[in-house]
């Protein structure tokens, strides 16, 4: 496995270590961050979190990366908006949250690239390999150089060209066929 | 020591297994100085052939010097440098005898299993599950050869790892495929896949004089090294084979047409009005058996069909009829890599050939579970991997 695979598989574990948080300590949460009342917010989000979380540990986890990396654009944006009210209590605590947050955005950012390269289909760049003929002498001295090659018996074509296989193609035109008599 | 084992689909690990040991007296142990990676070992990667186990030891294109020799193994002495073919051959049984190393009677210590799978099976493969036989493989550090005195190739000095390696199984799977199509100088020779087999079909079919070799693929650097190497090139994702292949042979259908996809074959993505309408009234599906069809569907009456290309087990929809009714010759098989070696290896000597033009990535063993992501998905240009334990 490649570095971001493993980072993918972290962050799978800690998606659903958190998203489980969420769910079942919603009220712990909001309150820590001043904004009891939006427990089934909080639970929803555990919830989605929990789901990218096992999509992370999947085999290619690049779209459920992505989803995780708009999750976190949305939990900014809520935090970003809690921020804005000075009379929230816990304003220390929410600071913190968006600082986790952030991080937590960026390193989903950064493996989801990491991903979307690996599992890219002919991704990164295309050399040019227009000089490998694979012909020491040449291109033109290797047409037909092996044309001495004898072609075993049992592999000869069934109806070979005249060319390379001379003589009647009927039985009755057969010298000394039993046939033609 | 250190090997690439297959954990399952998609999950190859660098990890640490025991060393090999001699366990009968015809046996060798190989430290393995080059191994590659090959499009077979994408089918186990992808997880396509059956009867492999949690922790086997994959590889079987590779090469290094001789360790240890059991006492029967006259034919080699330690210190020697050899590429070992991908098929164990016994050299003695009936079929061994006749050439056909592939389908070696012996050397399967599974057989009864590809028996029943196959009604009888074939020879004993390295690093290719458990109804081959079930030997660990070449991407190791170590690897014991069972037959060793009939399952090797001595390569001398004067040439590289890179220039030899590949006579263990890609070099003569193209040759085979080739000859197998008793090319004639007025012939039109059909390849699907530019992979490394594909690449060596088109040089061994241009050295065989072939009067047009044609090549179908949609990776374009895959499509531009065959070019290099004579090919007239097809993307299928950009034309239709079918009314090209038409063009080229003036509507008479190419005499030759080999299969160097096997099982995995994609299915073009921009498919023309012809190429529909074909597939409707052969009643095709987007089955994996895609280039077989269209093989025999473009093929000119009395031609021959080779199909180097793996197949693992049940296909369906195969157009049997056009198969009898235009006379086709059908040839497959593993390759009876040893049968074309010597000659080979002449040809190596003496620069009629090259065949390290095909590798494009080198890296450490230990980069091997990411080569196989790299090599499976065509990233970064990779057509062939080599790697070094
Ligand atoms: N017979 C033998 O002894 C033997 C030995 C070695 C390899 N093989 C087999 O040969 C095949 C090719 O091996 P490789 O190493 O070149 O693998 P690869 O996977 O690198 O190459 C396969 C190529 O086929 C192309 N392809 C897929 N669908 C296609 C389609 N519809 N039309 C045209 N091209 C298509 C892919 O783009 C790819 O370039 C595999 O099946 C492998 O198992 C057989
Ligand atoms: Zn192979
Ligand atoms: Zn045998």
């Amino acid at each position: 496995m490649k570095g971001s695979d493993h980072l993918a598989q972290g962050l799978g574990w800690f998606g659903i270590g958190l998203g489980l948080w969420k769910l079942f300590e919603a009220k712990r949460t909001t309150r820590a961050l001043g904004l009891e009342g939006c427990e089934s917010l909080v639970r929803l989000c555990g919830a989605r979190d929990v789901a990218t979380g096992i999509g992370s540990l999947t085999v290619n986890p690049k779209p459920v990366l992505w989803a995780r990396v708009a999750g976190d654009a949305l939990d900014l944006a809520a935090l970003a908006t809690a921020l804005r009210d000075k009379h929230n209590p816990q304003r220390d605590n929410l600071q913190l949250a968006v600082a986790m947050v952030g991080a937590t955005t960026a390193v989903d950012l950064y493996v989801a690239q990491a991903q979307t390269r690996r599992h890219g289909y002919q991704s990164g760049v295309t050399p040019d390999y227009s000089h490998r003929s694979g012909f020491p002498k040449g291109l033109e001295a290797a047409r037909g150089a092996a044309r001495d090659f004898e072609t075993p018996g049992h592999m000869k074509a069934s109806l070979p060209s005249p060319a390379s296989s001379p003589g009647p193609r009927t039985q009755t035109g057969k010298p000394n066929s039993p046939i033609s008599g | 020591m250190k090997a690439l084992c297959w954990h399952g689909k998609n999950d190859i690990r660098y990890d640490t297994v025991p060393d090999p040991e001699i366990e009968h007296p015809r046996d060798a142990i190989i430290n393995v100085s080059s191994c590659a990676i090959c499009g077979s070992d994408l089918h186990l990667y992808d997880h396509f052939i059956p009867a492999m186990e949690s922790g086997d030891v994959v590889g079987h294109e590779f090469m290094g010097e001789v360790m240890e020799v059991g006492s029967e193994t006259k034919t080699l002495k330690v210190g020697d440098r050899v590429v070992v073919p991908f098929t164990i051959s016994c050299g003695e049984c009936d079929q061994c005898r006749r050439g056909n190393f592939s389908v070696c009677e012996r050397s399967n210590r599974n057989k009864p299993l590809a028996d029943k799978m196959f009604g009888h099976g074939g020879a004993g493969l390295f690093g290719y599950s458990h109804l081959t036989g079930g030997y660990a493989g070449g991407q190791a550090e170590y690897v014991r050869v069972p037959f060793a005195d009939t399952t090797h190739i001595k390569v001398p000095s004067t040439l590289t790892d890179e220039q030899v390696l590949f006579l263990g199984d890609i070099f003569p799977t193209g040759w085979q495929a080739a000859v197998a199509c008793d090319i004639e100088p007025t012939d039109t020779v059909a390849i699907w896949g530019a992979g490394p087999v594909g690449q060596f079909c088109v040089r061994s079919a241009v050295l065989l004089g072939a009067k047009q070799v044609i090549m179908i693929d949609n990776v374009p650097e895959r499509l531009s090294m065959a070019e290099a190497g004579g090919a007239i090139t097809i993307n299928f994702d950009e034309e239709s084979v079918l009314s090209r292949l038409q063009s080229l042979t003036q509507g008479k259908g190419p005499e030759k047409c080999i299969d160097a996809v096997g099982l995995e074959a994609h299915t073009p993505r921009s498919i023309d009005s012809v190429y529909d309408r074909v597939k409707q009234a052969m009643m095709l599906e987007s089955d994996r058996a895609h280039v077989l069809r269209e093989m025999i569907y473009v093929c000119r009456p009395a031609g021959v069909l080779s199909i180097p290309g793996v197949y693992g087990g049940l296909v369906d929809k195969i157009p049997v009829g056009a198969l009898m009714n235009k006379g086709l010759t059908v040839r497959t098989g593993q390759t009876h890599v040893k049968r074309w070696t010597d000659d080979l290896l002449e040809r190596i000597e003496e620069g009629q050939i090259d065949p390290s033009f095909v590798i494009t990535h080198t890296a450490d063993l230990s980069q091997g579970p990411e080569m196989y992501n790299t090599f499976r998905d065509k990233q970064d240009g990779c057509v062939k991997v080599v790697l070094k334990p």
